[in-house]
């Protein structure tokens, strides 16, 4: 097998599931060690620098970095990563003094942000402090995009959304335009930028084909339609039978807000099984500690109506079949059908873009779905003036994905406007840093907590559900917060292996709690992964390998399920094994971007 | 040596033996012997053994003298029993244990000093009595603990660290032990489990007493150039004589070996001892031949290892079958076993006239 090579940073990067998950990349363990040391101020900051949004993201980030947790593969469930965020957000100082501030000099060049989502704050946060003037473009009154408009307050508290758009709009150099809906590209184009954004989002709800939905229209909203006007107060209350269709995070909104506004009887429908739906678990357990019950395998067949009223829909009663090619089919079940009576229907079906203010002659190129032609790198259109990200890029997905668009188009956009290649993206910024102290002292504690996942404490159900507008998760406390972050292992601090330092005793294999060190002869990986002290099978994981041993053997660490604990450094005689932190950011927009 | 204890947070696959426990499980507290320690990984062979052997830890009991060797039966099968005796007097001290109650497992665990030096004739009566034992010697050629003088095993010629040469003659406890009249007697190195752990594997299911002396560096004080019982001298020294696979049960030989090359010896527990040969012309049954190969590879500067001796003849006749002693453990015997009457006394008196 070929000796790793340690150098590239995306080795070691691997290593840490939750950061390497993440698709800003955030430091994790360095915030949450950060939480424990009670310092929230420079946990926030951490944050704030990768992500942006840490108060908005401590209560409603997707957490692709959660299912990566290397807890949830040595125990049974992942470290709370997002919640602890929310720990930093609520109990941090006033940090505004540590926040960039635009320079009194402007670089001369202007920058149209369309869409004041998180993808267009994020390219705002990352460049008016270079000195752009940058212009922000939302058809709403306040900026923040879905942020503000569709997720409901009793997730999301206003204030938390106010603070942290306005850390951004804040920074200086950037005009706000809100209110202003942007009808033609062409005429944004004319206005001579050196560049335009567009992160308009996927703003289009689809629509129910089925019969009787014209007649009983006035009793059917379109979900993602209702929940901005409930956002904007137009709407406060709803029938008290409703149905929400559809399964993914927009219908949990749409009935745990149904609830809220007058709904008894709230009930989400599902085409097909309960495990194939596309909402987070945590948002169906709290659709259901709510008393909403969720019905699968039901295809709407029909809208019932008296006189334009609506009364009940119609359903058939499918079930999964499965070809032998492994396809799923949703096939007649043989079953009667399913009435259910209503007075509202709610349809969250999915999600889409629209570019009806993008002219056909604006120089962009659509593919064959109507949708911009744009370099998953760059988010560079086929108008090299004309930039892409957040939902408006690639379809409707997250917050988190919306920031690391942002991050990685204010690249882009900063490279242009210096006249760079676009194409040479820069490399992260890598630091390993020795934890070692003493001879059994780290600075890092290295002790591993026992304790099972903390649940967040919420708030009372019969409160909860009276008001829209109360947040239901009451967040960990400091104490909760501490046992929390205790839970995580540290999978930044790198085990690094110094082969002309080893004398193979064997002492790290014998202490390794997890059997991740074996010393043994070459082979094929493959072959070699089943007689390690513990058969690698997670292929996902990578095997460190290092040659260079006396006995010509290899040194093989399955990085899986390694603790970080250090037992093997603490065991070896000679120091072979060190603990290295290892920070790693991602370069943004700025001077490091740039080759000059 | 850590301070913190092994966390409990163990591999998702770890498998579970025939009694429900892992390796884990075997585990004792956590080791204060300096890091590097050779004594560290004979104590996680003698997990791995027992683990693999599916033996309940409470019918065990680990016996040891005084030096670093004998503080780990701490840091090994943390629910057995355990008594750290006297310097040299772990031998006493375990026949008693043995004679009380025989259905315990016996495991002494001794270094060169405690068994080599001081406690030499207890070593010597031991094996002589054939008492029912794993015998463990972690020999790294001085006294760790009192930090690093030669002992009784320490090879003539071999340099200390601050490089003074040792005069005397070593003790070959491998010798002592076969001439002494052990029925199992093994030599191996505590940087080389898989010959280690079958080892003691096989040693445990032995009845009688059951030699290893095991190479096993001693990182602080004798792990320099100059020395006989270092990681690397012993490596590049290492004469293995036999490999040897430990059976529990019958199973077929599936490998084709050459034949003469293969020994298939059944112990009176059913299990089966099969011996690889890898030295020519060498055959662990033969107690001369035995002797003559071990006076030779001595003397050509090697170190051979492996099962090096193994009593031809009855596997039963360990201390209890030669005393006829009681088949019951005495805290099991009640009071009409121990006070028999006046007309047992009479009829002993009887034949004494
Ligand atoms: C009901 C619901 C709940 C959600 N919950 C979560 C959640 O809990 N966690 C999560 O991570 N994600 C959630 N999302 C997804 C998330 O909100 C989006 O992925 C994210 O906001 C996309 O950011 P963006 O910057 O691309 O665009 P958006 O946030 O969609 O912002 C686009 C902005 O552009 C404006 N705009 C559009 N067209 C024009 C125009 N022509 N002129 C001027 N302005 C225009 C819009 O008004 C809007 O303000 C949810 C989505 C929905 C629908
Ligand atoms: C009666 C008696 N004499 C001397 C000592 C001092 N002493 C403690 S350990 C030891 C030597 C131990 O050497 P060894 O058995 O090889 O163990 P190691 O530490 O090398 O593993 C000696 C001489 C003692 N504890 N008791
Ligand atoms: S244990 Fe901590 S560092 Fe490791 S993946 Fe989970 S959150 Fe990240
Ligand atoms: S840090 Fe070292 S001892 Fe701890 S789990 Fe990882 S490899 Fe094993
Ligand atoms: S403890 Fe250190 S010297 Fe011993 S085998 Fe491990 S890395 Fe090598
Ligand atoms: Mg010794």
């Amino acid at each position: 097998m070929q000796p790793t090579n340690v150098g590239n940073p995306d080795y070691f990067h691997k290593v840490v599931d939750c950061q390497w998950a993440c698709p800003a990349h955030t430091p994790v363990p360095e915030y949450i060690r950060l939480i424990s040391a009670g310092r929230y101020s420079d946990a926030y900051v951490v944050n704030w620098w990768s992500n942006v949004f840490p108060g908005v993201l401590g209560r409603t980030c997707d957490r692709p970095c959660e299912p990566a947790c290397r807890r949830g593969r040595v125990e049974e469930e992942p470290v709370a990563i997002c919640r602890l965020k929310r720990v930093a957000a609520d109990y941090k100082d006033d940090i505004t003094h540590r926040l960039p501030t635009a320079p009194a000099q402007r670089n001369g060049k202007r920058i149209a942000l369309i869409g004041a989502g998180p993808a267009s704050l994020t390219v705002a946060r990352d460049l008016a402090p270079l000195g752009y003037e940058v212009v922000l473009y939302d058809q709403d009154k306040q900026g923040g995009g879905m942020i503000r408009t569709q997720i409901p307050k009793f997730r999301l508290p206003e204030a938390v959304i106010d603070e942290e758009v306005g850390y951004i709009t804040n920074i200086g150099n950037i005009e706000t335009r809100y209110g202003k809906r942007i009808d033609s590209l062409k005429s944004v184009l004319a206005e001579n930028y050196d560049a335009v954004f567009v992160g308009t989002g996927a703003p289009r709800g689809r629509d129910l084909d089925v019969p009787g939905r014209k007649e009983a229209a006035a009793h059917i909203h379109i979900g993602i339609d209702w929940l901005a006007s409930v956002s904007f107060g137009h709407t406060d209350k709803i029938g008290k039978r409703v149905i929400v269709l559809g399964g993914g995070n927009t219908a949990m909104d749409c009935c745990r807000s149904s609830k809220r506004l007058g709904g008894e009887e709230v009930t989400v429908v599902v085409r097909s099984g309960f495990e194939e739906m596309k909402a987070s678990p945590w948002e169906k357990e709290d659709a259901m500690h709510e008393g909403i019950p969720i019905l699968n395998y039901l295809v709407p067949k029909q809208v019932l109506h008296e006189n334009g009223k609506l009364t009940g829909m119609v359903f058939e009663k499918v079930k999964a079949e499965y070809d032998d090619k492994g396809r799923r089919n949703l096939v007649h079940a043989g079953e009667p059908d399913v009435t259910i009576p209503c007075d509202n229907v709610l349809v969250a079906i999915g999600q889409e873009n629209s570019f009806p203010w993008i002219e056909k002659d604006a120089g962009l190129e659509f593919d064959k779905w109507g949708m911009p032609v744009v370099d998953p790198a760059t988010f560079q259109s086929t108008n090299p003036r004309v930039f892409f990200g957040g939902d408006s890029a690639f379809g409707p997905k997250n917050i988190i994905w919306a920031v690391a668009h942002g991050h990685e188009a204010a690249v882009s956009i900063d490279k242009f406007c210096h006249g760079e290649n676009i194409a040479q993206r820069p490399a992260p910024q890598v630091v390993m840093k020795s934890q070692k102290m003493g001879i059994h002292e780290w600075s890092y504690d290295n002790e591993i907590s026992n304790d099972l996942r903390y649940k967040v404490p919420l708030k009372e159900k019969e409160i909860a559900l009276k008001n829209i507008k109360i947040e239901v998760e009451l967040g960990f406390d400091p104490k909760l917060g501490f046992a929390e972050a205790q839970r995580c292992l540290n999978c930044d601090v790198q085990t690094v292996f110094a082969a002309k330092l080893c004398i193979e005793c064997d002492a790290c294999v014998d202490i390794c709690p997890v059997d991740c060190i074996t010393f043994t002869p070459d082979g094929a990986e493959a072959e070699v992964r089943q007689r390690l002290s513990a058969p690698a099978i997670n292929p996902t994981q990578e095997l460190y390998v290092q040659d260079g041993l006396k006995t010509g053997r290899l040194m093989v660490k399955d990085e899986d399920v390694c603790l970080h604990c250090g037992l093997c450094a603490e065991r070896c005689p000679t120091g072979a094994w060190d603990m290295q932190k290892f920070l790693l950011e991602t370069t943004k927009a700025g001077a490091a971007c740039r080759s000059h | 040596m850590t301070y913190l204890a092994k966390p409990k947070l163990h591999h998702p696959k770890l498998v579970a033996n025939a009694l429900g426990y892992t390796r884990r499980d075997y585990e004792g507290s956590v080791s204060t012997l300096c890091a590097g320690c050779g004594h560290d990984s004979i104590s996680a062979a003698i997990v791995q053994a027992i683990y693999d052997l599916a033996l309940p830890p409470h019918r065990i009991a680990k016996l040891s003298g005084i030096g670093c060797s004998s503080k780990t039966p701490d840091y090994f099968l943390g629910a057995s029993h355990g008594f750290n005796s006297v310097h040299g007097r772990m031998p006493s001290v375990l026949t008693g244990a043995n004679l009380a109650n025989r259905e315990l497992i016996y495991i002494g665990v001794s270094g060169d000093g405690d068994s080599a030096s001081i406690g030499i004739g207890q070593f010597a009566h031991v094996m002589r009595r054939n008492v029912n034992m794993l015998y463990m010697v972690e020999n790294n050629g001085v006294y760790g603990l009192t930090k690093g003088q030669f002992s009784a095993t320490a090879d003539k010629g071999s340099k200390s660290k601050k490089g003074a040469t040792n005069s005397d003659e070593a003790i070959d406890m491998v010798s002592l032990a076969i001439q002494m009249g052990a029925s199992f007697v093994a030599r191996s190195f505590s940087g080389d489990k898989e010959q280690l752990v079958p080892l003691v594997k096989a040693a445990i299911s032995h009845p009688g007493a059951a030699f290893i002396d095991c190479i096993s560096p001693c990182v602080a004080f004798n792990n320099h150039v100059g020395s006989t019982k270092s990681f690397d001298y012993v490596r590049a020294h290492n004469d293995a004589v036999n490999k040897l696979d430990f059976i529990t049960g019958r199973t077929e030989i599936t490998a084709n070996y050459a034949p003469g090359t293969v020994t298939e010896v059944q112990q009176h527990d059913g299990s089966w001892i099969r011996l690889r040969k890898t030295a020519e012309d060498y055959d662990p049954r033969d107690r001369r031949n035995v002797m003559s190969y071990l006076e030779e590879s001595r003397a050509a500067g090697e170190i051979s290892t492996g099962l090096l001796y193994l009593a031809a003849g009855d596997e039963a006749d360990d201390l209890h079958a030669r005393m006829n002693t009681l088949d019951r453990p005495l805290n099991q015997l009640d009071t009409a076993d121990l006070v028999p009457g006046s007309k047992v006394l009479d009829k002993l008196n009887a034949s004494l006239r």
